[in-house]
């Protein structure tokens, strides 16, 4: 411990402190302490919050696909909120694939029935769950290979190897009808 | 600096000096600093050079970087012509922006030896670890404004390096996802991103030299080590820092220009990527994306590991681990030079940071990721290895002056 330099002014934390309330003036001095770091968290949240999507952002939500534009057993991409999503109008064989691969596919496991709502469209993210490169058709498992760090996902979007962790994500979407989905 | 009472002050102004020393001590600060008055060992080598040299190329950066900014645009539509236009029409642009791209490369290459000399003459070690710290701190805050830096041309790797460097906060447990959003200011990377980054590359630098400015009171606490590590007592182990190390400094100066400039003037796009001269495109990521060259090392860690979140745990930790360095090795013999087994392994851990730096260029495939795992391991391997040689590692005979 070094030794406290001597002030000009008397401010010995350990002189009497006469008929000052001690414990009264603690709690003044906490009491304030802890309205002021309150305050100052309240004027930090709204600088905090402008960096957050803004309303305009957040409106362009929503994205009708028309289905009849993609061949049998082709997929495209799709731009929604920013980011790409991927068509596939699968064909039987690539239905099967899939299928087969509910046993397989044990990274991330999930059933090919869940993971669409008419079997002949697989909706995906086109986005890596690795770092979120655009993964390319191609690779081993009948699905998409990533560029960037080698991720390969099969027929159904099921992440089979690494490093990304889990199976492309789905985005929410419905059917308008036989020939429309709306994305968001 | 205290005013002492009975000292008249000088209130003749033709008198300048003393004058200005009565009001502002900023000569005699100067000077004390990087002046007369500063002693520095007398047998510093040419690698005590880059300090000075970073501290030019620090000042280099910021000065282009305005030039730069007064006619760039950072907007997702006009970005990437903004660059053209800096290019092609600005009086001189093409010169102002070659000396700040070449300018970053040759400031992260000036900081590798840095850190490389700090890391073979033991200048981490007591008393000098916070002097090593605050370099860490440096180093990660140089990365992050280069990393912005590169995303504001707006090209095809501008774009995807952007992306998946702002997704590897996507690991931090439950709060991660959302901390990206946040960053990004929308659902991808995008308009609100680049310009914020834009602002974030603007006041960045200003962050590192307040953060130079402790380095270097650091610094003077205990004076600059010196390539035999010892501590020293005599007052003939020292020489004034100027004339002789301002004129060493200069001379080192101008011996870096020349292939500074030469880049600048013959190969300035030499170190970057043809990629990034095609407009960003979010629907199509690149066949074979990769960083800068001075991410390449750290780069190649990430990508060796095959699970998401252990790979950034290592790309981050291999940076981080710097922090706690001096307080792995602690060895009492500070230079490389009288340590035995240090030095050949210290040769080995900087032949594996390049090996890693050409692992992280090649395609994450094959037998290169098998390289980088093994690279990997080496490299966390070198810190492991450290407590174990400051326990049994036996020194040469330490010479007791210079
Ligand atoms: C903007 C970047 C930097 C600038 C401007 C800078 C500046 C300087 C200067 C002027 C010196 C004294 C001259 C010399 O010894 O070369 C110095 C010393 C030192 N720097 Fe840095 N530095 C920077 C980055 C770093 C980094 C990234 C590290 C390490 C992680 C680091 C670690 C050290 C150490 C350990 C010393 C003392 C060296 C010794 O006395 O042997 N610096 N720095
Ligand atoms: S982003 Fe797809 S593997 Fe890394």
């Amino acid at each position: 411990m070094s030794t406290k330099p001597t002030a000009p002014h008397a401010t010995d934390d350990d002189a009497p402190l006469g008929d000052v309330d001690a414990e009264r003036r603690a709690l003044l001095v906490n009491a304030t302490a802890a309205f002021g770091l309150a305050g100052a968290a309240c004027v930090a949240l709204p600088f905090v919050s402008s960096m957050n999507p803004s309303r305009s952002v957040k409106a362009l939500a929503t994205l009708d696909v028309n289905l009849n534009d993609i061949p049998l057993g082709e997929a495209k991409t799709f731009l929604w909120q920013g980011k790409p999503v991927f068509v596939w109008h699968r064909s039987e064989d690539q239905i099967t694939e899939a299928r087969k691969g509910d046993t397989t596919a044990t990274m991330d496991p999930a059933n090919d029935a869940d993971r669409v709502q008419k079997a002949e469209w697989l909706v995906v993210m086109g986005v890596c769950t690795h770092l979120g490169c655009v993964p390319m058709r191609g690779g081993e498992y009948g699905g998409w290979r990533c560029p960037c760090h080698g991720s390969q996902f099969d027929d159904s979007g099921r992440v089979r190897q690494g490093p990304a962790g889990t199976n492309l994500e789905i985005p929410p979407y419905r059917f308008l009808d036989d020939a429309t989905i709306r994305i968001g | 600096m205290a005013h002492t009472p009975n000292h008249p002050v000088e209130n003749d102004i033709r008198n300048t000096y003393q004058w200005l020393e009565d009001r502002l001590p900023i000569i005699s600060f100067l000077n004390n600093s990087v002046g007369s008055n500063f002693m520095a060992p007398r047998n510093l080598s040419y690698m005590w050079n880059f300090g000075s040299l970073a501290g030019i190329a620090l000042v280099l950066q910021i000065l282009t970087g305005i030039f730069l900014a007064m006619h760039y645009k950072p907007d997702v539509h006009m970005a990437f012509d903004s660059i053209q236009h800096i290019m092609r029409d600005v009086n001189w642009g093409w010169l102002i922006r070659n000396l700040h791209m070449v300018g970053a490369s040759f400031f992260f290459i000036v900081v590798y030896i840095h850190m490389a000399r700090g890391l073979y003459y033991g200048s981490y070690k007591s008393p000098r670890e916070v002097l090593w710290g605050l370099g860490v701190v440096i180093f990660l805050l140089m990365m992050a404004t280069g990393f912005l830096g590169y995303v504001l041309p707006w090209g095809q790797m501008s774009y995807w390096g952007a992306t998946v460097i702002t997704n590897l906060l996507s690991v931090i447990p439950f709060v991660g996802p959302d901390i990206v959003v946040w960053l990004w200011g929308g659902y991808a990377v995008g308009d609100p991103t680049l310009n914020r980054f834009f602002v974030l590359h603007f006041v960045l630098p200003f962050v590192i030299i307040a953060v130079v400015v402790l380095h270097i009171w650091a610094l003077h606490m205990h004076g600059s080590n010196n390539p035999k590590g010892i501590s020293l007592t005599k007052q003939t182990d020292y020489i004034p820092f100027h004339p002789y190390y301002t004129i060493k400094d200069i001379f080192g100066l101008g011996v870096y220009l020349i292939p500074f400039t030469f880049m600048v003037f013959y190969a300035p796009e030499y170190l970057g990527h043809t990629d990034n001269n095609i407009p960003a495109n979010p629907l199509v990521t690149p066949a074979h994306i990769v960083p800068e060259w001075y991410f390449l090392p750290f780069y190649a860690i990430l990508r060796a590991i095959p699970i998401k979140e252990l790979g950034v745990l290592a790309m981050f930790g291999s940076i981080l681990i710097l922090f706690v360095l001096p307080w792995l090795d602690k060895h009492p013999v500070r230079s490389a030079r009288f340590r035995p087994l240090y030095r050949p392994l210290y040769m080995l851990f900087l032949a594996n940071f390049i090996l890693l730096g050409w692992c992280g260029m090649m395609p994450a495939e094959g037998i290169y990721v098998r390289i980088a795992q093994a690279a990997t391991a080496i490299y966390f391997g070198f810190f492991a290895l450290l407590p174990v040689l400051s326990k049994y590692e036996k020194a040469k005979p330490v010479p007791t002056s210079i």
